[in-house]
């Protein structure tokens, strides 16, 4: 296996496993944060109320820790791959992000909802086909 | 309005500071090694880092600004929307980091923010 061949194959790898860890993260922040409601209702004196009723729901700690999970994966591909190609390419979350949205959440999304997340997902399938590193290796698009 | 403020956070700071990281992790240089004491080690070189705490402080004001606009807004509506930042990163990545960003990415991005548009017309 060549050098390139073995990078991208690390690269989509970590890819995938950030894919899964954030968008299931910001999923459960979501039902956190529902949990809690509008912040913007109350006033400055009530927002320690507020930080507290969010620091002790369940679902805002088991968001964080997958959103760290996805951090850590995420500084690991950013050692050897593009910042440009790393964010969009890892953005295949959006597509995860809406059927978890739509199964745990039971967020209603509309057609056009769907299909603004296809388009971000084709404009990623797009940015995919390029190479992971421009700035350490030859630019092979 | 409120709605607009903290997207705005939400793309802004959280694409500043994922820019700072990625200076950070640069300067580590490429992982090999993926065993759990050599991740230890890596995770705690990258916290001495200055450009990472400066990161991790920028993408914390994203991380709020999101908790704040997903206590009244859909998951499914926030996030997508937030892929604004995908242009905002490859302006910054280019002028900052001083990466390449040839044709086809930029059609790319082009396309993510056409999808960031139409999911702005979903909004409820």
């Amino acid at each position: 296996m060549t050098h390139t061949r073995r990078l991208h194959l690390k690269t989509t790898l970590l890819i995938l496993l950030s894919i899964i860890l954030g968008p299931l993260g910001n999923v459960f922040l979501g039902k956190a944060m529902k949990g809690v409601g509008p912040v913007f209702s109350g006033r400055i004196p009530e927002l320690g109320q507020i930080v507290s009723r969010v620091l002790a729901s369940g679902y805002i700690w088991l968001g964080i820790a997958c959103l760290l999970g996805f951090f850590v994966v995420h500084m690991l591909l950013l050692t050897w791959a593009d910042y440009s190609y790393v964010q969009p390419a890892t953005s295949l979350s959006y597509l995860s992000l809406s059927i978890l949205s739509y199964f745990l959440l039971r967020e209603m999304i509309s057609p056009l909802r769907w299909l603004g997340v296809i388009v971000i997902c084709l404009g990623v399938f797009l940015v995919g086909r390029t190479s992971p590193s421009t700035t350490g290796a030859p630019d092979r698009a | 309005m409120r709605e607009v403020a903290l997207l705005f956070f939400i793309v802004v700071a959280g694409t500043a500071g994922e820019l700072c990281v990625s200076r950070a992790m640069k300067s580590i240089g490429e992982v090999h090694d993926f065993r759990p004491r050599s991740i230890l080690r890596f995770v705690i070189r990258s916290l001495r880092l200055p450009w990472m705490w400066l990161g991790v402080t920028l993408m914390s004001l994203g991380f709020f600004s999101l908790l704040a606009i997903l206590s009244f807004q859909e998951v499914s509506f926030v996030v997508p929307v937030s892929a604004l930042s995908y242009a905002a990163g490859a302006f910054g990545a280019k002028v900052f980091l001083g990466e390449r960003i040839n044709r086809n990415r930029w059609i790319g991005i082009a396309v993510v923010c056409i999808g960031v548009t139409i999911v702005w017309w979903s909004r409820k």
